[in-house]
């Protein structure tokens, strides 16, 4: 495979998958899936780097016509031999019978682990707004069991479920419930879903935020403008199903890549310390800042940090069932964070769905050379900075210029990677600076889910508890590291969100 | 790099918050690991402290020869456990010696349950008196308990006033008839009917607590009625339906409900449905999913925030990174996959028993797998277990031993570590279950591991 480590790829990527092959290397491809030759119209494009939406390639929709294709999950690294196939098997102990037939992906021993407690039902948001969502325990191991049989199909309230993952920080069994629930819907999406219907092609055009992104960038102002203007909205209410009551996020004039690139790149070399920065498509296209800043705190530390090539982390890919495109982007994220982690970097990532995608949803869903060490080395900003250095020492004694009180939501992906207290605790002793924490409710946007006609109601729903907590919160900046629920809590009380690593930056780095 | 504190508690319920909040009460630094969301939510709600002193003797010798799981022939038997006791501090002389309570000490439950009292406020009752109260829970049964939940308190089973219990077919777990039926067989001191209504039967079958909760908290409109509306309309046909023992009709002067009444209001909820019955209204607690539970939670967790202490869940301790003369420096965190010390000067280990996981079993033996503490423990895995079910159980006393300090001990008696410390479902000795004495273990060895630790850790 062709793939560059150099940073010279944000507009490249850009250009390979939408049109005009402009790299003589890419556009001869590598092939692997079969998919034969390159249809007239259709840019060549390398295993990476097919083109995302409208143009399925051959594995795509065939999952039905039996053809040998790759499946989308593989069964992640640890599952991919379970039950009898353990090499570790004592002859005395009880030897599993495997009634069902095996999977790619054997989630039995996770289905057993199951003794419906119900835990996990009542820690859904979905359920809780909505009585016709049958929760998370029928999604994930009874939904499994029933599937052992092939003769049900996946209820279609799978897509009903938001992947906000609070399902498995409420399980006592370590029932992996949200791997249940990508693969059930994968399975959906993939078998049963019309690829015709506006459903299908609004999530897929959701689901790869990224490359929607890419081409706004291009004409940044242009597309604020018309993606937030009425008529238009009202069109893409009618015709795709997006909410017109949602404000589509301000593209900004010069992506992070730009940016870093103007800059010159790392302005600290240091092979002690190194990072490699996932800034995912929101910190790039969107808030550029929140990606400035992490450099600018990463360097304050005097860490050397590397931007490598990259894609979509796949979190909003995994919540609309499109394995496929995430595995797509997996791969290309996995051979450039593996060259930095071989380097010596760890992977930090800004947004907590990016890091959580890396660190746990790779590894279980894909089986890719070295998913297991970007899993290993993957960690959210603050987090690290946390671990690796003396943060609270040098926060003590420092000041924000001008006092503000700040309304913290914690996403619910950085709940189950043990990050929903951090925001708090880190700033807490901060002069000037008030960090309130708005609950642990859900913020109910849970990326793309929010963004459909049919969930908007529901995600609202959701997030009420969040909006009165912030609004009897005393400050009126909310903070949050996860850019969708950032969204969300701009939409219903109106504030300013900033995220932690703004705030640091102004206290440690200014 | 290792995260620091002075304290480290590992666990996430109420032994470990206890723990937490002592700790830091004595000047302690103190931070909270909890591998998942509090297992909280699959409590009750109800604060026991001892509620029956079982026998441990059977009333026949055991069995000679191996015992076998299901043999038929020469039942173990047992005599019934003392009580329902009327002051759970009465009972503690005549548990075993091994008991916690015998250990710690009376004192510490009283302090416990004093600190209890504070964290909870006004949304707890029965602190006023020593005495264990009588509340009905869903399988019709009546638990002695130390402290309820102020929802519960129109409920007492002490009380005399004509009771209807309100159920739903949809809520499948729980039928309000039978279960009234097993109050009046129990002999409760009050007229009682159970009526099941329409009202759930807006949602399907298999709607979750947690949603009924919301509609009612939010007072959202069912098929145009509001909820609470809705739910007083569907129980007033029902309030004349408490016949007494003369055959004559008395007007119920409180109703029961599953406890789904609101979450975040439901004080709100339970005024308005008084209101509009003219009755006392009451939750009834249910077993898991348990909102009572989930309040619990959210007040204690909130309590833990006002105190300063830092905790965070998702991520478990796996085992010991570093020690050095007999004391750990610093314990291994799993976050997702890479292992992060976390360092302390003291250690409070408060994972749970087996239900919990916080001890570890297979048919080798049964094991504490974050510090690898003692155990004691049968070598023989058949007298793990007696035939009665209900009879004293082994292993329903299995896990650490600790010192009068909280710290477990090894197979010769000694301290393993001298700064490790040991509360709640992981401390062996107690049956729990048949002494209603969960949560009452739970506050005195989390607030005696707590302070030791806080203790060692600040010398």
């Amino acid at each position: 495979m062709t793939r560059h480590t150099d940073d010279d790829s944000g507009a490249a990527n850009g250009a390979n998958e939408t049109d005009g092959p402009d790299e003589p290397d890419r556009a001869t491809g590598d092939d692997r899936d079969g998919s034969g030759t390159p249809s007239p119209g259709v840019p060549a494009a390398g295993r990476d780097e097919q083109p995302s939406i409208f143009v399925p390639d051959d594995g795509e929709v065939s999952g039905a016509s039996g053809s040998a294709e790759r499946p989308a999950t593989d069964g992640g690294v640890e599952s991919a031999t379970g039950g009898s196939e353990s090499a570790e098997l004592d002859p005395d102990a009880y030897d599993p019978v495997d009634v069902f037939p095996g999977g790619d992906l054997d989630l039995r021993e996770g289905a057993d682990s199951c003794y419906k407690c119900t835990s996990c039902d009542t820690s859904c948001p979905v359920a809780e707004v909505d009585e016709e969502f049958p929760g998370p325990k029928f999604q994930g191991p009874e939904q499994w069991r029933l599937k052992r049989k092939d003769d049900h199909d996946i209820d279609e309230s799978i897509s009903s479920c938001s992947n906000c993952m609070r399902c498995d920080d409420a399980c006592p069994s370590s029932v992996p419930l949200s791997q249940m629930h990508n693969e059930a819907r994968g399975q959906f999406v993939d078998e049963q879903m019309e690829k015709l219907s506006v459903e299908y092609v609004r999530n897929r055009i959701l689901a790869n935020y990224h490359t929607s992104a890419q081409l706004a960038s291009v004409f940044p102002r242009t597309a604020s403008f018309v993606m937030n203007f009425g008529p238009v909205r009202w069109a893409m209410e009618k015709t795709m199903g997006i909410p017109k009551e949602r404000d589509f996020p301000e593209f900004a004039t010069e992506t992070f890549r730009e940016w870093w690139q103007a800059r010159g790149g790392a302005q600290v070399e240091n092979p002690d310390k190194r990072v490699a920065y996932f800034h995912g498509c929101y910190s790039n296209y969107n808030t550029p800042e929140v990606g400035k800043a992490m450099v600018n705190v990463y360097e304050h530390f005097g860490y050397e940090v590397m931007v490598p090539p990259q894609k979509c982390s796949g979190t909003p890919m995994f919540a609309n069932g499109m394995l496929k495109d995430a595995r797509r982007h997996a791969e290309t994220n996995v051979e450039n964070l593996i060259e930095a982690i071989g380097e010596g970097a760890d992977v930090i990532a800004s947004c907590t769905s990016c890091s959580m995608s890396l660190r746990q949803e790779y590894p279980e869903l894909f089986d890719i050379h070295g998913i297991d060490d970007v899993s290993e080395h993957t960690y959210e900003a603050l987090e690290y900075l946390r671990i690796n250095e003396d943060l609270e020492n040098e926060l003590a004694g420092t000041k924000l210029a001008d006092e503000q009180s700040f309304a913290y939501h914690a996403p619910c992906h950085a709940r189950n990677q043990g990050l929903s207290r951090q925001a708090v605790e880190t700033f807490r002793d901060v002069d000037g600076v008030t960090m309130e924490d708005v609950g642990d409710s859900c913020s109910g946007i849970s990326g793309t889910y929010g963004w459909k006609e049919e969930k908007y109601e529901k995600s609202m729903k959701i997030g009420e508890e969040m909006f009165e907590h912030m609004e009897d919160a005393e400050g009126d900046v909310g903070m949050t590291e996860c850019p969708t629920c950032a969204m969300q809590m701009e939409h219903g009380t109106g504030y300013e969100i900033k995220h932690p690593l703004q705030l640091l930056e102004e206290t440690v780095a200014a | 790099m290792a995260i620091n504190s002075e304290v480290l508690v590992v666990g996430g319920g109420l032994a470990a918050i206890t723990a937490a909040i002592s700790a830091s009460r004595e000047g302690a630094d103190v931070r909270l690991v909890s591998h998942k969301a509090s297992t909280l939510r699959q409590a009750s709600g109800l604060i026991d402290a001892l509620g029956y002193v079982p026998a441990t003797e059977p009333a026949k010798p055991l069995r000679e020869g191996p015992p076998t799981a299901g043999r038929e022939l020469d039942r173990d038997e047992w005599p019934d456990p003392e009580g329902p006791l009327a002051d759970p501090f009465e009972g503690i002389d005549r548990l075993p010696e091994t008991h916690p309570y015998r250990i710690v000490g009376a004192d510490a439950l009283r302090e416990g349950l004093d600190l209890f009292d504070e964290l909870a406020g006004d949304a707890y009752r029965g602190s006023h008196t020593d005495h264990n109260a009588l509340v009905p829970t869903f399988g019709g049964s009546v638990k002695p308990t130390a402290r309820y939940p102020a929802a519960a308190e129109a409920g007492l089973a002490s009380d005399d006033r004509p009771t209807l219990i309100v159920g739903f077919r949809s809520l499948t777990e729980y039928d309000a008839r039978a279960f009234a039926g097993r109050l009046e067989a129990a002999g409760v001191p009050f007229d009682v009917a159970g009526a099941e209504v329409e009202f759930a039967e807006a949602f399907r079958a298999d709607t979750k607590v947690t949603r009924l909760a919301k509609a009612l908290d939010h007072d959202e409109a069912i098929d145009g009625v509001p909820a609470r509306e809705a739910l007083a309309k569907a129980v007033a046909p029902h309030l004349h339906d408490v016949v007494d023992e003369a055959g004559g009709v008395d007007r119920v002067e409180r109703v029961g409900f599953p406890a789904f009444l609101g979450d975040e209001r439901g004080d709100e909820v339970r005024a308005a449905l008084a209101d509009r019955l003219g009755a006392h209204v009451f939750e009834i607690p249910m077993g898991p999913p348990s909102l009572p539970g989930l309040r619990l939670e959210d007040r204690l967790y909130d309590a833990l925030d006002a105190e300063g202490v830092r905790f965070e869940t998702g991520n478990p301790v796996v085992g010991i990174e570093t020690e050095s003369d007999g004391r750990i420096e610093t314990v291994a965190v799993d976050r997702k996959g890479r292992e992060t010390p976390y360092g302390a000067d003291a250690f409070v280990l408060a994972t749970g028993g087996l239900v919990g996981k916080g001890l570890d079993s297979d048919r080798e033996g049964v094991r504490e797998p974050v510090f690898d503490l003692h155990v004691e423990q049968p070598g023989d895995r058949y007298e793990w277990f007696v035939d009665d079910a209900f009879g004293d159980q082994p292993y329903a006393r299995f896990g650490v031993r600790p010192d009068e300090r909280g710290r477990p001990l090894d197979g010769d008696g000694e301290a393993q570590y001298a700064n490790v410390f040991a509360a709640g479902g992981v401390v062996g000795g107690a049956d729990v279950a048949r002494e209603k004495s969960a949560s009452g273990v739970s506050l005195a060895t989390g607030l005696v591991a707590g302070r030791q630790a806080a203790t060692e850790a600040t010398q």
